[in-house]
């Protein structure tokens, strides 16, 4: 890949290639007593289907099929790992911070240049995911499977 | 005489000196949209220079040049497709689309009852399958597809049972994802055989192969300027003179009337009555250059140079990647352009434009506004290589080279 850009390196690292290659929480949950929800990208003709088991404010279980492109699949199996077995609050929280990584570059124009801080740290390997706003028209892909878990835990209210 | 080199057509095309990430540009989207010229640039620069003004108003002098400008272009589209009643047949729309929209929303709405059948084929491009639904949603029309088969061409073993209460059979010259060229003549035949009338979505061939309606014997044929490397905002619908007569207003408004009063309104004669409002002035100026332009290098040029190039990039992807890259169209030339979807693989399609265009090759991932095809061979998406008259082997080289990194950076 020497030959290639950085941006391109920073958008495809290893560890959303693994994901990609090795999606972790993949299957079905029955549903009910699953929270079932699907999400669609119709531009790029991508889908998920999550399940979601969710006890005493605790997201217990997580599964997902679909098909989409890497940076869809990997970054709905970063998300899997991230938020499976926590309470529901950093669940919330979790999404809020990634969707703030999503949209740094809208906000850095609005803010003559000043990023807002994302905390990385917090976000552990999703962090890898960062590349993608390099690349304005994948951020839909990284999104998707977020926004699906979003529409799921509505269902919860 | 017309003379062809693609190298010379290269370079009358500026954007082809565009370089990307340090690389020159690789355009293989013309099925999506072609480059223009700068006979196609220069012609509707000229007019906003020095010509401009709305037409078919004024008397003053730029108004009457802008007019007969306009004009002057369904001249020159009516010769190109050899419309046999000349400009009165050519109406000028927005695009392919608002093309189809008025052949249903006019024609259909007028001519079409409950239980009569729309033919179409699998292998449409929405814009000839949704306003057909649309016209079912209103008048209860059947829509009924035409499959195709394993080997991508149209499945017309059961033609006949088909046809069966077919009032207009409506289908493509040439597939937008498969690169297939269908046996219009053939099918035209068979539809007037059986009484209905065949319209021709000439969206991807009018550009690549010499159109003659007469000769097609067809009935409609619709398509868009800026895919044969005239401007966007410009379509084009044709119908033969005694059809366009009998057809209702489309859209309402200005330009489109003989006369209003308070209570009605009474619309124009020919092509103007489905013009409503300003129409695209500069653009119709800017597809009469392109018009002259395609006529300068001659049809049959362009389809053995596009053949040429469609059968060397067949062979060597074939050789090139042994199946690892799956061709989703013809394997060779034969009633074939030079349109080539591609699954890889392994590697969604979205990942593999994302690698390609660090390469600075400008290809198409999606469905192309096709699901029907894709669902019918069970994909999500392809990645779909499209060439052009200024389209070179060389193209390939970098398509190839592209190719061969993506397959290694997500094999």
């Amino acid at each position: 890949m020497s030959n290639l850009g950085s941006n391109l390196d920073d958008l495809y690292r290893e560890i959303i290639l693994d994901h990609y290659r090795s999606p972790r929480n993949r299957g079905e949950l029955d549903s009910p007593p699953a929270i079932r929800v699907e999400g669609f990208n119709p531009l790029c003709g991508d889908e998920i289907v999550v399940y979601l088991d969710v006890e005493d404010g605790v997201l217990k279980n997580i599964k997902m099929t679909g098909s989409g492109c890497s940076i869809s699949q990997s970054s709905a199996s970063l998300m899997s790992a991230a938020v499976k077995g926590k309470p529901l609050d950093q669940v919330r929280e979790t999404i809020a911070t990634f969707k703030q990584l999503m949209t740094v570059q809208e906000a850095t124009l609005a803010h003559d240049g000043e990023a807002p801080v994302v905390d990385l740290r917090a976000l552990g390997e999703l962090a890898a995911l960062q590349g993608v706003i390099k690349f304005p028209v994948r951020i839909k892909c990284a999104t998707l499977s977020w926004n699906t878990l979003i529409q799921g835990l509505d269902e919860l209210n | 005489m017309t003379s062809f080199n693609a190298k010379r057509v290269r370079s009358d095309i500026p954007q082809l000196n565009r370089v990307i990430f340090d690389r020159p540009i690789t355009y293989l989207d013309t099925a999506s949209t072609s480059l223009q010229p700068n006979a196609v640039i220069d012609a509707m620069s000229r007019y906003y220079q020095l010509r401009h003004a709305n037409v078919h108003r004024a008397v003053y002098q730029t108004a009457s040049e802008a007019t007969a400008a306009y004009e002057g272009s369904r001249e020159a589209v009516a010769r190109f497709i050899n419309a046999p009643g000349g400009a009165g047949e050519v109406v000028f729309t927005k695009n392919a689309t608002e093309s189809f929209n008025l052949l249903a929303k006019s024609w259909g709405a007028k001519n079409l009852k409950a239980g009569d059948v729309v033919l179409v084929s699998e292998m449409e491009h929405h814009a000839n399958i949704v306003p057909w639904f649309q016209l079912r949603e209103q008048t209860g029309i059947e829509v009924r597809f035409i499959p195709t088969t394993d080997d991508y061409r149209l499945d017309l073993s059961k033609l006949d049972e088909l046809m069966q209460g077919v009032r207009l059979l409506s289908i493509t010259g040439m597939s937008n994802v498969l690169g297939t060229i269908n046996p219009i003549n053939e099918l035209a035949a068979i539809a007037h055989q059986h009484g209905a009338l065949i319209a021709v979505d000439g969206a991807q061939s009018v550009a690549h192969a010499p159109t003659d309606v007469v000769a097609l014997d067809i009935d409609f044929l619709i398509f868009t300027g800026h895919k044969m490397l005239g401007p966007t905002g410009i379509g084009v619908f044709w119908t033969r003179e005694d059809i366009l007569d009998a057809m209702p207003p489309f859209l309402g408004g200005g330009g489109m009337i003989a006369d209003v009063r308070t209570d009605g309104y009474t619309p124009a004669n020919g092509p103007t009555r489905f013009e409503a409002g300003t129409p695209p002035i500069a653009e119709a100026v800017g597809l009469n250059a392109a018009v002259l332009y395609l006529e300068g290098l001659g049809m049959t040029n362009i389809v053995r140079h596009e053949r040429a190039l469609a059968g060397d990039a067949l062979t060597r992807l074939a050789l090139e990647f042994q199946g690892r890259v799956r061709v989703i169209g013809p394997s060779d030339t034969t009633d074939r352009g030079a349109v080539i979807s591609l699954d890889v693989e392994g590697v969604h399609p979205h990942d593999v434009a994302q690698v390609l265009d660090q390469f600075g090759v400008c290809v198409r991932p999606g469905h192309h506004c096709a699901k029907p095809l894709m669902r019918r061979f069970n994909l999500a998406a392809t990645v779909r290589a499209s060439y052009g008259p200024y389209s070179l082997a060389k193209d390939t080289d970098v398509l190839i080279e592209a190719l061969s990194t993506a397959v290694k950076m997500f094999g």
